[in-house]
């Protein structure tokens, strides 16, 4: 499939501090992409490079076949929809989906049938009329969105849409993005910090972290298979639990302390060579609960019902772990368990260059 | 037996607020007492005036000053009043005002986001600009506009004014556009805006309040002007402000307080009819929801 949007060894910096260093990143024609990372990771800076909102040091960008690196942001084929929502307070509805269009003169009658069309699809007929502060948040930021369809845009781009809505609000534009995703199959690159929304909305996840792309892949590679400790870390909530431990090839187990993890069902063991440093990390719906001849006894320090699911923290050798358990499940400050590694599932890292072994 | 509180707070009056109200009371006196004195001044004639009684009020009621003052009191060698001045004043103030502004809010909306090579070096000139007493460059100007040759003309006090005006003007208006959240000029440039486009279509709607600030500031500032009026404007067009103090500074003749009072007083109008109209414009909202609400 050809590429729709390439990123080649772009770099830019603010002064002297460098943001993007050599980054390079092609994003498929009908892709949905989400970069995502902690703040200051640079996915905005990329984003607004991306967007021609930031001019480069070095590197190109280019959109459709078209080098764009030196083009302003308007022949660029793409539409953006900012956290702010950014709609222009002292137009009504009707004037913000139509600016970008009457900017480019376009025929009167054309703009009011794509200002029709894209009402009817986010169904904001009924708010034609009002100023943006006569809106709800959840409104703004559907207008915001209405604005980049009238424009025919190639390339989405979104820079952390759903961040100022409330929890129900996002999931419900959430859900909606994906199915705007599915009925018009444009490229989306889409900026969040929030990890649900990346796992749900993404064809593809691109971790960031420091400028730099982590782990590049689809969502489900990423939270079964993390490339690195960091992109282990932010994926998945509650994140993965994590042993430091020493390999023991002889016996093809980890040691740590007194207590010992056969590891000899991992993927990968033929990787590790003896007595290396390594950071086991499993994810909490990954542990059961079971007494077998691998388990490892502990207590129950703590217990989080959720509702659907119930948290139990305890600990091995000081170190804590939480298990995810059924809702129903039920177990007590202090219980005495077995608890026993889905070995298969897990993650066994290096703990010096903290790749994925 | 003790009552549970509820309802509204009770009111207090404690001496310390008591204090507070008589504090402002006097200064309210202090700061209107010229005022009365102009006022009641200007309603007297010249015998009750000469009797000395600056604080009582008219015995009877003269208005003949205030006619006097707008159109037959001597300047000079020329006896039509202060109306010359007023509408002098006008032509001056008018076009000053609106270039003055005009340019300074392009300036300030280039130097809030448009961030061209230099752009803070000539913030700062604009700081210098703006806080350099203005009467060290009153020579060098005249030198520059007698090459000019529009030295004592109407575009020379003009140009003077819109001169001295621009480098606080652009200030307030860079300050009040970087406030303005950045993400509405991003989707502008996105959605096809130029330069000029987004300046007249978006930012220029947003600039109400910051607009009538800037106003309100060039037209007391240059109809109060004296000093600028006076080296720049020439004879056939001196503002007010000169013609008010020609009328008072008489040499010969007797002084006639009322007409004095009558005449500041009407200098004075423009100015406190700006404050008393644009004072609810102060606290209009500014980007009213272009952000999270």
């Amino acid at each position: 499939m050809k590429n729709s949007v390439e990123v080649k060894n772009i770099s830019f910096s603010y002064g002297k501090t460098e943001i993007l260093n050599d980054l390079s990143l092609n994003i498929k024609e009908g892709e949905f992409m989400v970069l995502l990372g902690p703040s200051g990771c640079g996915k905005t800076t990329l984003l607004n490079c991306i967007a021609g909102l930031l001019d480069l040091s070095d590197g190109q960008i280019w959109i459709e076949d078209d080098n764009v690196t030196w083009k302003e942001p308007k022949d660029r084929h793409i539409g953006m929809v900012f956290q702010s929502y950014a709609l222009y307070p002292s137009m009504s509805v009707e004037k913000n989906l139509s600016f970008g269009l009457r900017m480019m003169g376009t025929a009167k009658d054309l703009i009011s049938e794509k200002i029709k069309k894209a009402a009817n699809l986010l169904q904001i007929n009924e708010l034609l009329k009002r100023k943006p502060s006569q809106l709800s948040g959840g409104q703004r930021q559907r207008v915001a969105i209405g604005r980049a369809l009238v424009r025919d845009a190639k390339v989405f781009l979104f820079d952390e849409p759903l961040s100022n809505l409330d929890a129900k609000l996002r999931a419900e534009l959430r859900y909606e993005i994906k199915k705007l995703h599915r009925d018009l199959s444009n490229t989306m690159i889409y900026v969040t910090h929030d990890q649900i929304e990346a796992m749900t909305l993404a064809d593809r996840i691109s971790v960031m972290k420091d400028g730099l792309i982590q782990q590049l892949d689809t969502p489900k590679q990423i939270y079964n298979k993390p490339a690195n400790l960091f992109v282990a870390g932010f994926i998945g909530s509650p994140s993965m639990n994590f042993l430091k431990a020493n390999f023991d090839q002889s016996n093809q187990k980890i040691i740590l302390g007194k207590k010992q993890i056969d590891i000899s069902k991992y993927e990968n063991i033929n990787n590790l060579i003896n007595d290396q440093e390594v950071v086991f990390g499993i994810r909490p719906e990954n542990i059961n609960i079971e007494k077998n001849e691998h388990s490892i006894q502990c207590k129950v320090e703590l217990v989080e019902p959720m509702g659907a699911d119930t948290l139990v923290w305890t600990s091995v050798e000081g170190n804590p772990i939480s298990i995810r358990l059924e809702g129903s499940s039920n177990y007590n400050l202090n219980d005495e368990i077995n608890i026993s590694f889905d070995i298969k599932k897990s993650s066994i890292f290096d703990s010096k260059s903290e790749e994925r072994i | 037996m003790s009552t549970i509180p509820s309802g509204r707070r009770p009111k207090h009056l404690t001496v310390g607020r008591i204090g507070m109200y008589c504090f402002i009371l006097v200064c309210a006196i202090f700061f209107l007492m010229p005022l009365y004195v102009m006022v009641i001044t200007s309603l007297k004639d010249m015998d009750e005036i000469r009797a000395a009684n600056i604080l009582n009020l008219p015995k009877e009621l003269s208005f003949y000053s205030w006619p006097k003052a707008w159109s037959q009191a001597c300047t000079g060698f020329v006896c039509e009043g202060l109306k010359p001045g007023f509408f002098n004043s006008i032509k001056i103030t008018v076009p000053s005002v609106i270039v003055s502004v005009g340019l300074s809010a392009l300036n300030g909306y280039a130097l809030a986001f448009w961030r061209f090579r230099g752009a803070y070096f000539f913030f700062g000139l604009c700081m210098f600009g703006a806080f350099i007493p203005y009467q060290v460059m009153v020579y060098p100007l005249l030198k520059i506009e007698d090459a000019l040759g529009i030295y004592s003309t109407l575009p020379g006090i003009i140009l003077v004014h819109t001169i001295f005006g621009m480098p606080i003007l652009t200030l307030i208006f860079r300050n009040f556009y970087v406030s303005l959240p950045i993400d509405l000029f991003k989707a502008a440039r996105i959605d096809g805006g130029n330069f000029i486009k987004i300046f007249l279509y978006v930012i220029i709607p947003m600039s109400a309040p910051i607009t009538i600030v800037a106003v309100i500031l060039q037209v007391t500032g240059i109809w109060n002007d004296f000093l600028l009026g006076l080296v720049f404007a020439g004879r056939d067009n001196q503002p007010m402000t000169v013609q008010l103090n020609n009328i008072v500074q008489v040499d010969y003749g007797v002084a006639e307080y009322n007409v004095d009072m009558s005449a500041t007083i009407l200098t004075s109008l423009v100015p406190l009819f700006v404050y008393f109209i644009s004072g609810r414009w102060f606290v209009r909202g500014i980007a009213a929801g272009a952000i999270k609400g």
